[in-house]
């Protein structure tokens, strides 16, 4: 089977695709976008997070076919993705993503395949200093979790943030410095309107 | 930029940035968070095959036929090899004692042993190719706990032992036994006024690392295999792997790639030599990756444990003796279970004062799950025990838990009951005390934020399952020690490679070691060490890898110990090379060279009192300074195997903690509410990893205590819930804030008087919990994990 959607703004096609492939498979084996992570494969751990058409989804769970003609958004993509909704006003993150933006949205000036000079997310950044980075293989599917959520709700409290990062396991972390870094980077997004 | 001519100007050095003590950042960070960073199961290479492994789906049995025809006539596979295919007489492999088999042979002694392994050039023809393989089992009778183990006509998990372990134990299907046994624990019973007695049972627990076990094999030109695979010992892989792939050490190249996680379940071999094998007999690079499900059988657990005590105490609360006895299950394979069995007996009194012990450690083989290496690593379960006790003596003593457990808490030169005198500071009072005086948690927190109860700050969270009726609170406390470091006589050595040269103009430091980053953040703190010992900005960290010396394991909270002193050791070697260029270039300028102590900070050669005399890059210019040494710490001894008698470790942490918990006593949910810690760190050379790894341990402790174990099903010996929807760990909704408080009490003997702190929080934690919970319910609660059905009676 062919599958023609679109990753991080670019358009990409996989070929030869098995039916019970899915989504994180075909990104991370197909697109050469291994950002995703694959720990568990069933829905439980959130570590393959992507948004699709704007909402964040299990990637793992989504059948390569099902995304045929739609907007995928990883890791890879997320600081580009961050950039461009400040760009369009949405810097308090009160305006979400609507399906017509987040078909519109496109990566520019940078390869969406390696991140090379892109400049990082705020919640990438905060993520960085706030010491919520352990191994790291958690790292990718909270930062798009997380990220969602500072473009619905501005002003989380840490009961928001519990809830909405609790499809997210950690193993490392005691997820203590990942309520810091997703408070820090509330706070930054809140400085800069 | 450089001062040339003259350098005897006297300003003032300035200190380098980003040294020890800082909470400086990670240098793998950004690639992390931008998805770039290669964990093992990223690796590709063109053309590459994916290999899978086919598992028993018995725990017991001989085999009687393996038939792979079918499996190998499926277009895309490219070899299916069994036992019969190894290359060389070396067919098995082990930490201590080489008793599990690469690819089993004649039996299979657990449920998801490896049998046969598939490389085909899709993951799912693997899978597939793999289920046509057929074997006929013929099933044998199950070890599957201590009676049944040691019954004199059991059947022995390991039919021929000829390790060094089998002349002392009392039965062969036992790995190990250390009996400890110190003044006259009967006679010292006399003495008691209160004495009580307790069974402890401690569930299996697994590491449940993130990463799943991965990597991939490259067979190189030389008839050799390079490997990439996130381990936690790049070196004691090697010797494992070589002997079996009938190579010499030099043909087996390994490079660490990206590990997510370890705690332990990284120390034995899981798909490492299964790769090298597939890709030697196909030509090809093999790729490996466990799903989760197969993940919960390609590394052991954390023994399980029936714990039997008894202690006394006189009525003014003093600690009389203490008998014990531990049971540890270590499954099919010995794995690490005689380390786990020493650590167990000699750290079985926990940081207290008690000086007529009587104490036996065993570890059984049986056909359970293998256990082996796990984050406390046998100081846990017993932590779990002997602070129920406390408990338990407190209440009969009708005095406060923690003020008794402050009356028998060791000090600095308190001995241990090996007869080895801790010789560093031992806070235990201190650290209950901080835990003990911290403001607690408003009562019916769920409401703090507001009127209307907040059902997720409620046990049962999002499931609506309670508004507050039927909540009470509890609280709970405990405290325990942990050795650092491989004990009992081990050559616990770590190597580093540092040079030192002007790239770009600027003085840069590149240090290389074997150490595996497993995520508890060497990697930083070596920058930081060799920015601190030679005044450098740039510090270059190089992938670890097996063309320098070994760095023995991330495990047993040593690498910064360990490692870190490796790299501070050749540091302060380059250093002295470094200043005796100096002195050969600039010695006449200035009578300091000579005289002064001299050290290197921010790009410059200074005198202890902070005058400059040259900058590192005119000392440098084009030369480069390159060594690699090996450095040990304090050498320790063997436990007697009668009186367990011995100086077997080298150093100790200690953690406290203080759990509040809420249950909802109708439907039996906890909702622990917040877990404080205090811990001694010696000093903290990255505060801001020292507490993200406290933390880190406190939740692993809490998941323990409240939802993590393998159920193995005592009639099939068979894992009933290996998946992440059956074996819980905790989210976010199930972890507190975890508020830490942090001691630097230096010790002399450690590199800047560091201790090691990834393990200690890890042990506390779970019996704080349950504590807490038996402070709310009332109830004995004597094993862990709890569940609903223990709080409620059902
Ligand atoms: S890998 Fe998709 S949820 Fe775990
Ligand atoms: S940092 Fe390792 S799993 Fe989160």
């Amino acid at each position: 089977m062919r599958v023609n959607f679109t990753v991080n703004g670019r358009k990409q096609e996989a070929d030869d695709v098995w039916e019970g492939e899915s989504l994180l498979y075909v990104l991370r084996e197909r697109m050469g976008l291994p950002g995703s992570k694959n720990a568990c494969e069933q829905g439980e751990c959130g570590s393959c997070t992507v948004r699709l058409d704007g909402v964040p989804v299990c990637s793992c769970l989504v059948a390569a076919g099902q995304v045929e003609g739609r907007e995928v958004v990883t890791v890879e993509g997320l600081a580009d993705f961050a950039q461009q909704r400040s760009a369009s006003g949405c810097a308090t993150g009160a305006c979400g993503t609507t399906l017509q933006d987040a078909r519109q949205w496109s990566a520019q000036g940078t390869d969406s395949q390696t991140g090379e000079g892109a400049e990082l997310s705020p919640i990438q950044q905060a993520f960085i200093d706030a010491g919520a980075v352990q191994c790291g293989f958690c790292t990718p599917g909270l930062l798009v979790a997380a990220d969602e959520l500072l473009e619905r709700n501005a002003e989380p409290s840490d009961a928001d943030i519990r809830e909405a990062l609790s499809g997210n396991l950690c193993r490392c972390t005691g997820y203590e410095k990942i309520l810091d870094a997703v408070r820090l980077a509330a706070a930054r997004q809140e400085e800069t309107v | 930029m450089a001062t040339t001519g003259t350098p005897t100007n006297i300003t003032q050095g300035s200190k380098t940035k980003g040294g020890i003590g800082e909470s400086t950042l990670r240098p793998d960070g950004t690639l992390k968070v931008t998805g770039e960073f290669a964990y093992s199961s990223d690796m590709w290479h063109e053309d590459m095959l994916w290999g899978h492994t086919l598992r028993s789906t018995v725990a017991h049995a001989e085999i009687r036929s393996i038939d792979v025809s079918e499996a190998l006539a499926m277009s895309g596979v490219y070899a299916v090899l069994t036992y019969d295919d190894l290359p060389t007489e070396v067919k098995n492999y082990g930490l201590e004692i080489q008793d599990t088999p690469v690819l089993a042979h004649g039996k299979v002694r657990h449920h998801g042993e490896p049998v046969a392994i598939v490389a085909a050039d899709h993951p799912e023809t693997a899978r597939r190719a793999a289920a046509k393989i057929k074997i006929d089992y013929a099933e044998l009778p199950l070890i599957t706990d201590e009676a049944s183990a040691t019954a004199p006509d059991a059947i022995l998990v390991h039919e021929n032992r000829d390790d060094h372990h089998i002349g002392h134990v009392p039965h062969p299907n036992i790995v190990h036994r250390q009996p400890i046994v110190r003044g006259d624990a009967d006679e010292a019973a006399k003495r008691a006024d209160v004495i009580v007695k307790g069974e402890y049972t401690f569930g299996m627990q697994d590491q449940a690392f993130l990463g799943p076990e991965s990597g991939l094999a490259v067979p190189s030109e030389d008839g050799g295999v390079e490997l990439y695979v996130a381990t936690q010992w790049l070196h004691s892989d090697l010797r494992q792997i070589a002997p079996v792939l009938g190579l010499p050490e030099e043909k087996v190249r390994m490079t660490l790639s990206g590990v997510g996680g370890a705690f332990g379940g990284r120390e034995d071999l899981s798909m490492q030599i299964h790769a090298c094998l597939l890709a030697l007999r196909t030509g090809k690079p093999v790729k490996i990756v466990y799903n989760r499900f197969e993940s919960f059988f390609g590394h052991v657990h954390r023994h399980p444990a029936k714990l039997y005590y008894e202690h006394g105490a006189t009525k003014d609360g003093k600690l009389t003796h203490m008998k014990c006895k531990i049971v540890l299950d270590g499954g099919a394979y010995a794995s690490a279970s005689p380390a786990v069995v020493g650590n167990a007996s000699s750290l079985s009194v926990g940081p207290y004062v008690i000086e007529d012990v009587d104490i036996e450690a065993i570890a059984l083989y049986s056909n359970n799950p293998p256990c082996g290496a796990m984050r406390g690593f046998g100081a846990v379960q017993a932590c779990f025990a002997y602070e129920a006790q406390m408990d338990k003596l407190a209440a009969k003593l009708d005095m406060d838990p923690v003020e008794f457990r402050q009356l028998n808490a060791m000090e600095q030169g308190t001995l241990l009951p090996t007869g080895q005198p801790v010789d560093s500071p031992a806070p235990v009072a201190e650290l209950l005390r901080r835990v003990k005086t911290r403001p607690l948690p408003p009562e019916q927190q769920w409401l703090a934020a507001g009127e209307q109860a907040d059902v997720r700050a409620l046990p049962g969270g999002l499931s609506n399952t309670t508004h507050g009726e039927g909540v009470v609170r509890g609280v709970g406390y405990a405290v325990g020690i942990k050795n650092v470091g491989f004990s009992e006589g081990f050559d616990d050595y770590s190597t580093a490679r540092v040079r030192m040269e002007v790239v770009g103009g600027e003085p840069v430091a590149t240090v290389h070691t074997a150490m595996a980053e497993v995520g508890q953040g060497g990697v930083t703190v070596h920058a930081q060490i060799a920015r601190t010992e030679l005044g450098v900005t740039q510090v270059t960290i190089q992938p670890a890898d097996t063309q320098v010396g070994s760095a023995g394991s991330t495990s047993a909270s040593r690498q910064t110990y360990v490692t870190g002193g490796a790299v501070k050791n050749t540091c302060e070697n380059v250093r002295e090379k470094v200043l005796e260029i100096g002195r050969r270039k600039f010695g006449s300028y200035h009578p300091a060279w000579a005289t002064a102590e001299l050290l290197l900070e921010g790009g410059k050669v200074v005198t202890d009192g902070g005058e400059v005399l040259a900058d590192l890059v005119d000392v440098l210019e084009d030369e480069a300074v390159d060594l690699e040494l090996e450095w040990r710490h304090r050498p320790t001894e063997a436990f007697d195997l009668r009186t367990g008698q011995g100086n077997g470790h080298v150093q100790y942490s200690f953690a406290a903690h203080r759990a509040v918990v809420e249950v909802d006593t109708e439907l039996g949910l906890v909702k622990v509410v917040e877990l404080a810690v205090a811990q001694d760190v010696g000093k903290a050379l990255n505060p801001l990893s020292v507490v993200g790894q406290i933390q880190g341990g406190t939740t692993q402790g809490l998941g323990v205590a409240v939802m993590e174990e393998i159920i193995v099903d005592p009639k099939t010996a068979k894992v009933r819930n290996p998946s992440f929807t059956d074996y819980l760990i905790p989210t976010i909704l199930d972890t507190p804030t975890i508020p830490v408080d942090v001691l630097e009490l230096a010790d002399d003997h450690a590199p800047y008087g560091l201790r090691g702190i990834g393990e200690a929080p890890t042990l506390s934690s779970t019996p704080a919990v349950l504590a807490a919970i038996r402070n709310a319910t009332g109830l004995e609660l004597n094993r862990t994990p709890v569940r609903p059905e223990h709080l409620t009676g059902t």
